[in-house]
């Protein structure tokens, strides 16, 4: 069966192109042509753009905007943007890396989708051609991919050394699907309690997830043993685990506590 | 049904034909254009049978849409071989038995080569992780770890 793909210079060309229905929005094409690979019959054809801002990296005053089109890959190698290239490269293999997008990775069902969970503990903002939201109201259910707008970027303030932390737990080893994906974005006095705390969990729900709860918890509470315990013994709360092949829900309840406890320790 | 043209070098031999719209690379490279070296696994971006390199650029061929590869430089494991003298990844895979079934190794040398073009002299970590992407269920990999690392100490060799 044959599928057009429709090619525009500019991204409202191409959601103009979208209102039409059945058309989807193309990528890097790991969600969508794996999908009628799969055999997804409501996928009729195919529409992408080419602005070249959709594929360039803006850093400038410690805040930095990425074009949706931009890969994991290009990311994983930008030293300017400290520990956050650590998600991207967790992100698949080196060909997954190469053609994988930001702005798809913020569309990714569970399990996939591990840098959008950097995105969310990051407090990114996700913007379109004519407006801008915050990624908790994107995740919460605007913009899904069954709408015709398109993300054009993400912008955020690149975190400070050593106050961005990712980890991806996966069973293959080194590269696998996630089990969960951690990300937390804590911000430490001089005598070393936490002022603020952002934690994102992802496969803990169908969506990225903040940890509301632990991050509370960990407010005023040093990184130590001790001191994280109420957090760690909170991290579960309000999580919904997906069942899949990779792990049921209940695995997903009993390790999330011990990784979180490793990578705020580590 | 709307056929398109699509035009791209194929290991370095201009090629156009027309296919289907909205073919993926892998379709269009065994179908249409004879080269039947990229294989088809998973088709969902799990296995890596189907790599090639794009533009110097590992990728998935069964995710990638002939249509966007207009222009580009398409390499394959069947481009490799040069005069009949196999490329130093291929002598190595052989020579270090590190192909059983066979069904992965052109997506293994490619996931490899594409690591030796831009690291020359790779780690034995290096060499894991770039072919982190690609399935084998015969060899348990150290054999194919081992002959990618060949490969590179001979390459050196050649150069020196």
């Amino acid at each position: 069966m044959s599928l057009s793909l429709q090619t525009f210079s500019t991204v409202k060309d191409a959601s103009a192109a979208l209102r039409s229905g059945g058309a989807r929005y193309l990528g890097g094409g790991t969600l969508v042509v794996r999908a009628v690979n799969e055999g997804d019959i409501s996928v009729t054809g195919y529409v992408r753009a080419t602005d070249p801002a959709l594929s360039s990296i803006d850093h400038a005053d410690g805040r930095v905007r990425i074009g949706a089109s931009v890969t994991m890959a290009t990311i994983a190698r930008r030293r300017d943007l400290g520990d956050v290239v650590r998600a991207a490269k967790a992100v698949g293999g080196p060909a997954i890396r190469n053609m994988a997008t930001v702005g798809g990775n913020l569309h990714a069902p569970a399990p996939y989708g591990d840098f959008a969970v950097a995105l969310l503990a990051l407090d990114v903002t996700v913007h379109f051609t004519d407006r801008d939201m915050p990624m908790a109201d994107f995740i919460a259910g605007n913009g899904t991919p069954s709408g015709h707008d398109i993300v054009t970027a993400v912008s955020f303030a690149v975190p400070p050394a050593g106050s961005f932390r990712f980890l991806k737990v996966s069973r293959v080893k080194p590269k696998g699907v996630s089990v969960l994906s951690i990300a937390t974005l804590i911000d430490t006095d001089g005598a070393g309690a936490v002022q603020t705390a952002r934690i994102a969990l992802g496969c803990m729900a169908e969506r990225p997830m903040r940890a509301a709860a632990a991050e509370r918890a960990l407010v005023g509470s040093r990184l130590t043993r001790e001191g994280i315990a109420a957090a760690v013994a909170a991290i579960g709360e309000g999580t919904d685990p997906i069942t899949d092949p990779i792990a049921s829900a209940w695995y997903r309840a009993e390790v999330l506590p011990v990784h979180f406890r490793r990578l705020l320790l580590g | 049904m709307a056929r398109v043209p699509v035009q791209f070098t194929l290991n370095g031999e201009e090629r156009a034909e027309f296919i289907e719209s909205g073919t993926t690379l892998l379709h269009a490279l065994r179908d249409t254009m004879g080269d039947t070296s990229p294989k088809g696994g998973c088709q969902q971006g799990t296995c890596g049978a189907c790599s090639v390199i794009v533009d110097g650029e590992l990728r998935l061929s069964c995710l990638t849409l002939a249509q966007t590869c207009e222009g580009a430089a398409i390499e394959t494991t069947a481009g490799l071989a040069a005069g009949g003298v196999l490329h130093p990844l291929q002598r190595a895979i052989m020579d270090g038995f590190a192909a059983q079934c066979g069904f992965c190794t052109p997506g293994m040398i490619m996931a490899a080569k594409a690591l030796l073009d831009h690291t020359p002299n790779p780690t034995r970590e290096d060499v894991i992780e770039a072919i982190s992407g690609n399935v084998c269920r015969c060899t348990g990999y150290e054999p194919i770890i081992a002959a990618v690392l060949a490969a590179a100490r001979s390459n050196s060799q050649n150069a020196g």
